[in-house]
């Protein structure tokens, strides 16, 4: 049974971690346009890639 | 000019799900805000984008502006955030870009957009993912003690489980359930109870009740429910939240259509762009062909005809000159006019109808979702029950303090309404997306509600049973040829007659030296060859008369010494007006029609369209005062229009839709939005609603069948952890899954 008491800090180590990055998509806006994000998979973006000028 | 050709896409939406639109271009040089660095930033509100296509359009089409950074658009609100460097770039070149794409573009209120960030959905989502995560992880310490439970784990590591659970579960129940603590804190001081009391009861009873257990080191704990509990009904508040942020955007947008600027006339002739707000009586304000009167004023200057559809319903455009008066919100058409202005901003016609909008919205607030009905019900029965159990066991069953709270408590557990809350959610959520596929667009939950339950119809006339543009009336005694050819003359213009040549002729090409002579028409080169499209006299007709029916417009095409072409437009009624209103009348409900136009055309288009009753020249007044003779009578209406002057009855309705091409304050007003040329997304938009009802109610019953059988259980004492999570997560999967139905809808209903 002392397995458990590394085991279940990892498993809460590891979902924590996934609920950070959860807290960080949030707050950098990635929910705010769900309709849009689905969209923009399928835009061809080439001229985005070249050399922006600053 | 160099007479090259050049290809132009067609404008608007290339999935077809709105019409392009004819876009009056707003100069939104007051709503520009300029960084410190010297960036300028622009947010505007697009009208008519829903698909990837339209984000690859605007955002390409504006990059190839000069000195343009950045351009994002957000498809869910319809916001559009510009930015650019230098001063190269006249901001009202981003508007008129946007226009020529087939958007309509209005500047939002840098006030207004700062309030546009979805705060409270991301709140949401935070709470919803902290309850994720803690139900995944005390559950998987759950599933241990529940196959331990007959004598494998000690004592010992159960109670480290326990506490490792507690340690979980009641910060994260602190931080996720505060969206239904505050609302139950709120009602309860309000001196009502909702739904959330129930909620937060539960959660925070069976919390206590775990760590009570956990201190003597008994058997049962429910952190795992109550987390989990949290979870799916959070699930549920997130889909309720996105259904109504759909609706705040639409409010948000009469607001951006109120920020709009107009063109004022200084002393010494030079012009501005000023904000609406900012006009004050007295004022002079030129009105370009394509510009909307901003304030109620008088003309001035200048002859022109003034679409004044969109006000009182009148489909035929009226002639305007020196000392005529003219609303906030008419159209001009065809030649510059100067207009005194005579009124504010807010003391306008359109203020005045956005104040019985108000007024009008007001009472649809009184609407009690289906949700709340049951709620209303379900509330006192679970306590009194919850109640009944503890009394019964304490005093009847004499079984000790601990084991009456516990009973107790799994009462309320088990009949926390975790599948009601989901029940209604779910099902809007997946009869919205089944109507945007169809292009209907709805703004609100309980929109869906409300439509189910109307019993008749009202429909306006112009641009509801009729298209409500002019569109070319004899396309057919026109040679291709010819359209082809006056199509690249109209491609360059503005004017309502031209857009309609380019609607009937398609995506094509321009012709070389193009001018427009305000008043007369368009003329250019082609081939080589001198062509003109417009007035008779202008173009040079060998003495045709004049049409002087009113309800059509005509004009004129000749390239070189060629006979003159004929051309005559008119507002023609939907292809299938009559087949929907059939079918509306063969479902039992009641169809009338209040149009705000003269009583010769009303009556042929309501002859043409099969409706019986109807009736015309109905201030917007009027058509409310007929609605509320209607709702006394028990009749509750759906309005179908799209006129400022139909707003307020829009607003009034038990349910409203409205056409893509309606007026901005009638588009907010409105419930429903359907896009295309037909009047058959009014019926689709009706059975829908009626079954995503059916879908509720059998959501609701089958939440009353299962507590019918789970009640019994956790009276008697039988429920353990382990039933109430499988019985949680059960009724939740089935709710869902039922909502899912609806995605395709059943062959049977909809035949």
């Amino acid at each position: 049974m002392t397995a458990l008491l590394f085991l279940i800090p990892a498993a809460l180590l590891l979902g924590g971690l996934g609920l950070a990055a959860f807290f960080w998509s949030v707050k950098s806006g990635q929910y705010d346009d769900l309709d849009g994000a689905a969209e923009r998979i399928l835009l061809d973006d080439d001229e985005e890639a070249e050399p922006a000028d600053h | 000019m160099s007479t090259a050709e050049t290809t132009l896409p067609a404008p608007g939406c290339p999935s077809n799900l709105e019409p392009a639109i004819n876009a009056d271009i707003v100069d939104p040089s007051p709503f520009v805000r300029r960084q410190p660095d010297g960036a300028a930033r622009l947010e505007l509100s697009v009208h008519g984008a829903h698909c990837g296509g339209c984000i690859a359009k605007i955002e390409g089409g504006l990059k190839t502006l000069p000195g343009v950074e950045a351009a994002r658009l957000n498809l869910s609100t319809g916001k559009l955030s510009v930015s650019w460097r230098g001063a190269a770039l006249a901001p009202i070149a981003i508007t008129q870009k946007i226009s020529d794409l087939g958007y309509r573009a209005a500047p939002f209120d840098p006030e207004a957009a700062a309030k546009q960030e979805d705060l409270e959905g991301r709140f949401l989502l935070r709470c919803m993912a902290v309850a994720g995560f803690a139900m995944a992880n005390i559950m998987l310490l759950s599933v241990a003690i529940w196959a331990g439970h007959d004598g494998e784990m000690g004592p010992a590591t159960r109670a480290m489980m326990h506490w490792v659970s507690a340690v979980i579960a009641l910060p994260a129940a602190a931080f996720a359930g505060r969206p239904f603590f505050r609302s139950a804190f709120n009602a309860l001081k309000a001196g009502h109870a909702n739904m959330d009391v129930p909620i937060s009861l539960a959660v925070i009873l069976a919390l206590s009740l775990s760590v009570y257990e956990t201190l003597n080191d008994g058997p049962d704990a429910y952190f795992d429910a109550a987390v989990m509990l949290l979870f799916f009904l959070l699930i549920g508040r997130y889909l309720d939240h996105r259904l109504r942020a759909k609706s705040r955007a639409a409010a948000q947008e009469l607001l951006a259509l109120q920020a709009t600027t107009a063109s004022r006339l200084s002393n010494d002739g030079s012009l501005e762009a000023v904000s609406v707000r900012d006009i004050a009586p007295g004022e002079s304000i030129l009105l370009s062909p394509g510009d909307r009167a901003p304030v109620d004023g008088v003309v001035v200057d200048g002859v022109s005809d003034v679409d004044v559809s969109l006000v009182t319903g009148e489909s035929a455009p009226a002639r305007m000159k020196d000392g005529d008066k003219l609303f906030a919100g008419v159209l001009n058409m065809s030649s510059r006019l100067v207009m005194r202005a005579e009124a504010l901003a807010e003391d306008s016609l359109i203020a005045d109808l956005t104040r019985l909008i108000e007024a009008g919205e007001q009472g649809k607030s009184k609407y009690i979702r289906l949700a709340d009905r049951a709620a209303a019900l379900y509330v006192p029965l679970v306590h009194s029950l919850a109640l009944a159990t503890f009394l019964g066991w304490f005093f009847i069953g004499d079984a000790g303090l601990r084991i009456a709270v516990m009973n107790a408590v799994a009462v309320l557990i088990i009949t926390c309404p975790c599948a009601l809350g989901l029940a209604a959610p779910a099902v809007q959520v997946v009869a919205t997306g089944r109507l945007f596929k169809e292009g209907v667009l709805v703004k609100s939950g309980d929109a869906l509600e409300r439509l189910a339950e109307v019993d008749a119809f009202v429909f306006d006339k112009t641009g509801t049973l009729t298209h409500g543009g002019l569109r070319l009336a004899n396309k057919d005694d026109i040679a291709e040829q010819d359209l082809q050819h006056v199509a690249m003359l109209a491609r360059a213009s503005r004017h309502p007659l031209s857009r309609a040549i380019v609607q009937a002729a398609g995506a094509g090409s321009l012709a070389g030296g193009i001018h427009e002579t305000p008043g007369c028409g368009v003329e250019g080169v082609i081939d080589g060859e001198r062509a003109r499209f417009g007035r008779g006299d202008w173009v040079g007709d060998d003495g045709a008369p004049p049409q002087t029916d009113l309800a059509s417009s005509e004009a004129w095409f000749r390239i070189g010494a060629n006979r003159p072409v004929h051309f005559v437009f008119e507002d023609a009624i939907r292809a299938d007006a009559r087949e929907t209103i059939e079918a509306l009348g063969a479902r039992g409900l009641g169809v009338e029609m209040l149009s705000g136009d003269r009583e010769a055309p009303a009556r042929l288009i309501a002859e043409a369209a099969g409706i019986e009753r109807w009736r015309a020249e109905l201030s917007p007044a009027e058509k409310i005062a007929r609605l509320e003779e209607l709702s006394r009578k028990g009749i509750k209406t759906a309005m179908v229009g799209d006129g400022l002057n139909d707003a307020p009855a829009l607003a009034a309705a038990h349910a409203s839709l409205s056409p893509g091409t309606a007026a901005d304050a009638s588009q907010a007003a409105a419930d429903f939005v359907f896009q295309g040329d037909s009047l058959g997304p009014v019926l689709t938009a009706f059975e829908v609603s009626k079954q995503a009802r059916r879908r509720v109610l059998e959501n609701f019953s089958f939440a009353a069948f299962y507590n019918l059988c789970a009640i019994p259980l956790a009276v008697f004492g039988f429920v353990t952890p382990l039933i109430a999570a499988l019985a949680m997560s059960g009724s939740s999967i089935i709710v869902t899954l039922n909502a899912l139905r609806l995605k395709t809808g059943d062959r049977k209903e909809t035949a």
